[in-house]
């Protein structure tokens, strides 16, 4: 080391990782920890601090279990508000015949005339009433206090069959349905485990115990650590709700409707997982600048917006295949639009390929990037910096 | 040994360490004095490498020091840090294993720590249910749990009541005791006195002065002597080879050309009156302290 050596950047990295000169008597552990076993260690922390943290058990317990008490009740809430006997319905002896052949949904109660159905619906004893009208095409005429009776004139109709010729089109109730929940599940993990990845960087900055830690390892490991261990914890996540779903509709004795979804579930697993590691490192750049938690909304703007402007759009674009085709080669739109646009068969599996190209190199330039940021940012105390001015700073 | 040479660092335009050059020597307590931003945190940092320097080294018996030294290193910050939320215990063995400990040796250690520095009824408590002192205990101990191969405190006792500064104190003692460099910083001189063996003074980002206490006082400060009797001390001014420094009736400090006049003084107050007191004056480090940084 040269007496002249200017501007000498001590980050870890940098320095010769070679057998030490802990000779000093009682230095028993000469040498550094190696890399991954640090990254290692960290993220075995992040992942058991959350563990054993009540409101992380309680929130997910209770979450667990509203989708859980959902998934069994879903079906069975129609029999809930339907009442079990079916609506009352007037009829007369002409009429009792057809409303009876109608089945359990409604309960007939015969009546001597058509007054006395009016006045039985008047008075409230019955929903509707199913009188003879021998002037009305259908020959009978159906009854209500202030509205129609939808359900029941259109159980009386006679409707003329229908013939699909494509039935294995997508719905587009369907097609949006996938959107909005592929999108919405990125959405929420994404910002509440880049949230909870930032206030974990802020913790350690707010109390100081980083420059403990940075002098045993370096900056790079801890912030690989946080976000493998949190990642981790999010698809932990993840599966655990999967798993819910699973359970509730085999109770119900239920099949899961995936005609079609596989394929695209597929993608997204995978698109998601390689995306949440790139929001995860920009969240973590993004809490190295600021040293009190109060101060994260500043530096996070730019991340969250970078997750929701491209949620928003595949929400709103889902049926513009041109706008799809772009979303899916923009890195942070590409999770929701590459597995929608596999679900409606657009675009050939190279354009697939190449959307999964750029979110893995962008990830890769995520992370670089971000361990820039951090490793310049994360030992410096007090205002809250800017991107720039991160970026601009020497690391010292 | 770590020496320390030429050492500079600049902030910004400003340089606050000029051309620092001390050596911690092993088995030794180095005590870093120094008074407000007269760069001991700034050198301590650099020593540890989470800071950069312009210019100068750092050598660990004679060559540069390395990453994995650094590694072994037990640091202690100014600015007092473990997690909050998280058990003593829990935290120390982390530490020992993010410096390269295995779990079963780290967790050996930390305990044995805890109950060396009398916290180990508080192991399993989160470190934010203990009293700021206790806490830093917890703190010492963290900088301990690795096996240092040295030690670099930034200001190690400050918070302490004085038990704990005796426990503190002891731990540190038979640390420096197995051969390890320790250095550490204070603005406590009266506590640096009774603790440091050898000292290294700042002031502006310079070494003042480095040497044991002896040297220091052989250095900066002329022997005087102190002269408590029975009666008046007034004649002591007329003594040849005397300069008296300060009188105040039975009690009169001067400083002698040698010995032999100082005892002459000796034997005329005997000659005299009954003499109470009489021996070279101990100068505190406050003392030499001022003159330094002055």
């Amino acid at each position: 080391m040269n007496a002249s050596t200017q501007n000498q950047i001590l980050t870890h990295d940098d320095r010769p990782a070679a057998g030490g000169t802990g000779t000093s008597g009682a230095g028993t552990q000469a040498g550094r920890t190696p890399f991954w076993t640090a990254v290692g260690l960290v993220a075995g922390r992040e992942m058991k601090v959350k563990m054993m943290s009540k409101a992380f058990v309680v929130t997910t317990a209770i979450m667990l279990g509203l989708l859980l008490l959902a998934v069994l009740l879903a079906p069975r809430l129609g029999d809930l508000f339907g009442g079990g006997d079916g609506d009352k319905v007037a009829v007369t002896a002409e009429t009792s015949q057809a409303v009876g052949a109608l089945g359990d949904a409604y309960d007939p109660q015969t009546v001597d005339s058509p007054d006395a159905a009016k006045e039985a619906v008047r008075a409230g004893d019955v929903e509707a009433a199913v009188i003879p009208d021998d002037a009305g095409p259908a020959g009978i005429a159906v009854i209500g206090l202030d509205s129609a009776p939808t359900g029941l004139v259109e159980a009386l109709s006679v409707s003329p069959s229908v013939e699909l010729l494509d039935p294995n089109a997508p719905n587009p109730g369907l097609q949006y349905l996938i959107a909005f929940g592929f999108g919405i599940v990125f959405f929420m993990i994404a910002i509440t485990y880049g949230q909870q990845i930032a206030v974990s960087v802020i913790e350690e900055k707010q109390s100081r115990v980083v420059e403990i830690l940075l002098a045993a390892i370096p900056a790079k490991a801890m912030m690989a650590g946080k976000v493998i261990g949190n990642s981790a914890m999010a698809l932990f996540q993840v599966a655990l709700i999967a798993g819910v779903l699973l359970l509730g509709m085999q109770v119900n004795e239920a099949v899961l409707p995936l005609d079609g979804l596989g394929a695209p579930i597929l993608w997204f697993v995978l698109l998601f997982a390689i995306g949440f590691v790139m929001i995860a490192s920009l969240y973590a750049a993004a809490a190295s600048l600021v040293s009190r938690q109060e101060d994260i909304g500043s530096t996070s703007m730019p991340v969250m917006m970078l997750i929701m402007l491209p949620y928003f759009a595949v929400i709103f674009f889902n049926d513009n295949p041109e706008a799809l085709r772009i979303m899916a080669l923009v890195p942070f739109s590409a999770p929701v639009a590459t597995p929608l646009r596999v679900f409606l068969d657009q675009g050939a599996m190279w354009e697939h390929l190449l959307s999964l190209g750029i979110l893995i190199a962008s990830t890769a330039l995520a992370i670089w990037f971000a361990a820039k940021i951090y490793e310049r940012s994360i030992l410096r105390t007090g205002k809250a910096l800017k991107w720039s001015e991160a970026l601009r700073a020497k690391k010292d | 040994m770590i020496s320390v040479r030429d050492l500079n660092k600049s902030y910004g335009g400003t340089h606050v360490l000029h051309d620092l050059s001390f050596d911690i020597k092993p088995g030794l307590m180095t005590g870093f004095v120094g008074g407000n931003g007269a760069g001991k945190t700034t050198t301590m940092r650099i020593l540890l490498g989470v800071l950069s320097h312009d210019s100068g080294e750092i050598l660990v018996h004679g060559s540069p020091i390395t990453a994995a030294y650094r590694a072994g290193i037990g640091y202690m910050p100014e600015e007092r840090g473990l997690y909050p939320k998280m058990p003593v215990i829990d935290q120390l063995v982390y530490l020992a294993r993010l410096h390269g400990s295995s779990a079963k040796a780290a967790k050996a250690r930390a305990t044995d720590l805890l109950e060396r520095l009398d916290l180990n009824h508080r192991a399993k408590d989160k470190l934010e249910e203990l009293s700021l002192g206790n806490q830093q205990r917890a703190q010492v101990a963290a900088a301990l749990v690795h096996e240092p191969n040295a030690l670099v405190l930034d200001e190690p006792f400050s918070g302490l009541d004085p038990h704990a500064v005796d426990t503190t104190l002891q731990v540190l003692r038979e640390t420096a005791d197995t051969g390890v460099p320790v250095l550490f910083s204070s603005h406590q001189l009266d506590v640096v006195e009774r603790l440091c063996d050898e000292l290294v003074i700042l002031a502006d980002g310079r070494v003042v002065a480095n040497g044991t206490r002896q040297e220091l006082i052989e250095q900066h400060a002329e022997t005087e002597w102190e002269l408590i009797a029975g009666t008046d001390t007034g004649w002591v001014r007329s003594m040849s080879g005397v300069d008296v420094t300060s009188f105040d009736g039975g009690h009169v400090r001067f400083r002698a050309a040698d010995a032999e006049a100082a005892n002459a003084v000796l034997r005329e107050a005997s000659a005299r009156g009954t003499v109470t007191r009489f021996g070279t004056v101990r100068h505190s480090l406050h003392e030499i302290f001022t003159e330094v940084t002055r």
